[in-house]
């Protein structure tokens, strides 16, 4: 038997990452949503709309591994993974799914009102854009003179966002103010293709990219692949370095994809939304399989490891769902509390 | 007790306000320009220069936003529009993130973002500059709505916002800024869901907002000569309403008038109208009144606009006709808005 692994985030300081613990961080958030998926799809408890990142793991773990854990990252609808990568408390937020009073946001938020300040994770929303402009203000407050040490900026703020995000108006105001006052952003686009089952076709004109577009603003901004989190993290080390020096804002546009539908746990290729080639292409470039066979080479018990990570994270996901199963319920005569400070 | 305008009130607020909470920034479209809002940045940003009274970008979708970014780590924002039908581009920020940020995230902390919005009137502002917005802001659970008609609230009220732990849409009519009136030069705060009796009376009484406690209080005057004491309540505060403070006032006079600068449905007026109806709707002893902008967008000329606000004649008809007295051949009343030179 295998020594046991602790599941645990990346080192979130300003070193390198281990690939390693990058396909370890993949795997456990991957192991994560198909565990939720499945229990989601057959028990019917958790009533709450469910946005999975499954098959698009190494934006926010490549990311997230590149920041202090006192950086603030901010998500959207599709926020477990950016949570989990930022080291947000695993059983926090699977009882928020199950809308129990030990849920991260005690019940009142579900799946896509996410936070845990204690590691770094602000908020995330429902609302497409909202939380782009929201960075943009925890920015500002890192940019002023009193949050500042020995006159030095402590920290950036993170915030992820899809491609259909990128047509909000919010988008384009946020970009121009973060540019226009230097602010620490780092601005992270999660481009998948699709907005519900809208393809970038349909809504954006061809040949100019979402990355010209944060250019047009003055931005320092790189494309690139998604899918690698290797290069994710080197490109994210990069654009933090910038944000920290007080450099101005940083763009990344990340190409990924998502394997599930827009909201829920089915694959809506099976209701002809989408071609099957285009998943089946992209399921090959997988990137928990692209980073394992990364590792292969120099590793050769990666695949043991691997399969023991996948094994923990199961076991580490059922705990958490059992926890919250027995956890109560807010009570309904808090039903008014947090309205209003008290 | 010196006298002071409402405009130099809320900029004598501001300062005092700024230089108590090092957090607190002033951000707005000219807020740092000659007019400096009609005048109410301009002692702020003299005092604390472009860093704490910061001009922003046209763009009141992400600002409102940003501001809550701002505000849910640490800095206490003062956003300022020029006119509040602005912040219908800033409504997602307002009403779905500011609102709900302590609820949605399990009261972890709130947003405490100050909004002010200046409501114009009259001198054609039009149907897009001259909207009051109490009704639409007041429908929300998670903000503080509060509407001062006299210059000391305007600065106490604006004190208290800046100290909440949630955010506060304040709502100021640009006809009141030249109102004067006595300030105490120390800071104080007036706390948001009490109201005040601007005038006591027993016949019947006129709850009203704003702009509309003056007119009120004008008919009030014209009441009293033919003999009528009408009691003037001014709520200042739209959400938390102070219903106590209505209903025992209703309780003594039977009659109620509510006078309003919005429009009468699903506004300010019906919910102050359901107040006393939920709580016993038999101490009325005639129907309510409210007293509204016509049921249309605001007009440009003269006559229509005159026709469409409501002012101190027709608060005064609607006290006539609950107390069943004729209107008469008083005095024709002089419009609120006399000696009033643009621009506006």
């Amino acid at each position: 038997m295998s020594p046991v692994e602790q599941p645990r985030t990346p080192r979130q300081d300003d070193g390198p990452a281990d690939l390693a613990d990058l396909l370890h961080a993949m795997v456990r958030i991957r192991v994560a949503e198909e565990t939720i998926g499945d229990v989601y799809r057959d028990e019917q408890e958790m009533r709450t709309p469910v946005h999975f990142s499954i098959g698009q793991e190494a934006t926010a773990v490549g990311v997230c591994a590149a920041l202090r854990r006192e950086d603030l990252v901010y998500g959207g609808h599709r926020c477990h993974a950016q949570y989990l990568a930022k080291g947000g408390d695993l059983d926090a937020m699977v009882a928020e799914l199950y809308g129990r009073r030990t849920g991260c946001a005690a019940g009142r938020g579900g799946s896509v009102h996410l936070t845990d300040l204690e590691a770094g994770f602000g908020a995330s929303s429902a609302i497409l854009g909202e939380m782009i402009a929201v960075a943009t203000g925890a920015a500002w407050t890192f940019a002023e003179p009193f949050d500042r040490t020995e006159g030095r900026l402590g920290r950036i703020a993170v915030t992820f966002f899809g491609d259909g995000a990128s047509e909000e108006g919010v988008f384009h105001e946020s970009l121009n103010f973060a540019s226009l006052h230097r602010l620490p952003v780092l601005y992270v686009c999660e481009n998948n293709q699709y907005s519900l089952s809208s393809g970038l076709a349909a809504r954006q004109p061809a040949g100019h990219s979402i990355t010209d577009r944060a250019r047009g603003y003055g931005i320092t901004a790189r494309r690139l692949d998604g899918n690698d989190v290797v290069a994710v993290h080197e490109a994210a080390r990069e654009a933090v370095r910038h944000c920290r020096e007080g450099r101005g804002p940083y763009f990344l546009e990340l190409d990924t994809y998502r394997w599930r539908e827009h909201v829920g746990p089915n694959r809506d290729h099976e209701q002809g939304v989408r071609p099957a080639a285009d998943v089946e292409s992209w399921m090959r470039r997988c990137p928990v399989r692209r980073a394992t066979e990364a590792l292969r080479a120099t590793d050769p018990g990666i695949d043991a490891r691997v399969a023991t990570w996948t094994r923990q994270a199961r076991a580490e996901v059922n705990a958490a769902i059992d926890a919250a199963k027995a956890s109560p319920f807010p009570a309904v005569s808090d039903l008014l509390t947090g309205t209003y400070a008290t | 007790m010196r006298k002071i305008a409402y405009f130099q009130a809320i900029g004598e607020a501001t300062v005092q306000a700024m230089e108590a909470d090092p957090r607190i920034v002033v951000a707005g479209q000219g807020v740092d320009d000659h007019k400096g809002v009609y005048g109410t940045t301009t002692d702020a940003f003299a005092r604390f220069g472009p860093a704490r009274v910061r001009d922003i970008p046209n763009g009141e979708n992400a600002f409102a936003g940003i501001a809550v970014g701002a505000a849910t780590t640490g800095m206490r924002p003062l956003v300022v529009h020029t006119r509040d039908d602005f912040m219908f581009l800033a409504m997602d920020g307002i009403f779905n993130l500011a609102a709900k940020w302590r609820y949605m995230f399990g009261d972890r902390g709130g947003a405490p973002v100050v909004m002010r919005g200046i409501v114009g009137r009259g001198w054609g502002q039009g149907a897009t500059h001259s909207q009051s917005l109490q009704s639409l802001f007041g429908h929300f659970p998670g903000l503080y709505v509060v509407t001062p008609a006299s210059p000391s609230d305007a600065k106490g009220l604006l004190m208290n916002a800046l100290r909440s732990e949630d955010p506060v849409v304040i709502l100021e009519n640009r006809g009141l800024y030249e109102l004067t009136g006595e300030v105490s030069e120390e800071p104080f705060t007036v706390p948001f869901g009490k109201g005040r009796i601007a005038r006591a009376g027993t016949d019947v009484t006129v709850v009203a907002a704003s702009l509309m406690v003056h007119e009120a209080e004008r008919a009030a005057d014209a009441l009293a000569l033919r003999g009528v004491r009408a009691e003037v309540v001014d709520v200042r505060s739209i959400r938390p309403l102070d219903d106590a403070l209505i209903l025992e006032s209703v309780a003594r006079t039977g009659r109620l008038v509510v006078a309003d600068t919005s429009w009468a449905r699903y506004g300010l007026a019906a919910e102050v109208a359901a107040v006393v109806a939920e709580h016993d709707p038999g101490m009325l002893r005639a129907p309510v009144r409210r007293v509204t902008l016509a049921d249309c967008p605001a007009p440009v000329s003269w006559p229509l606009e005159e026709a469409f606000n409501p002012g101190a004649e027709s608060v005064l008809h609607a006290c006539l006709e609950l107390l069943g007295e004729e209107p008469g051949n008083g005095p024709r009343m002089e419009h609120v808005m006399k000696g009033f030179v643009g621009p506006y």
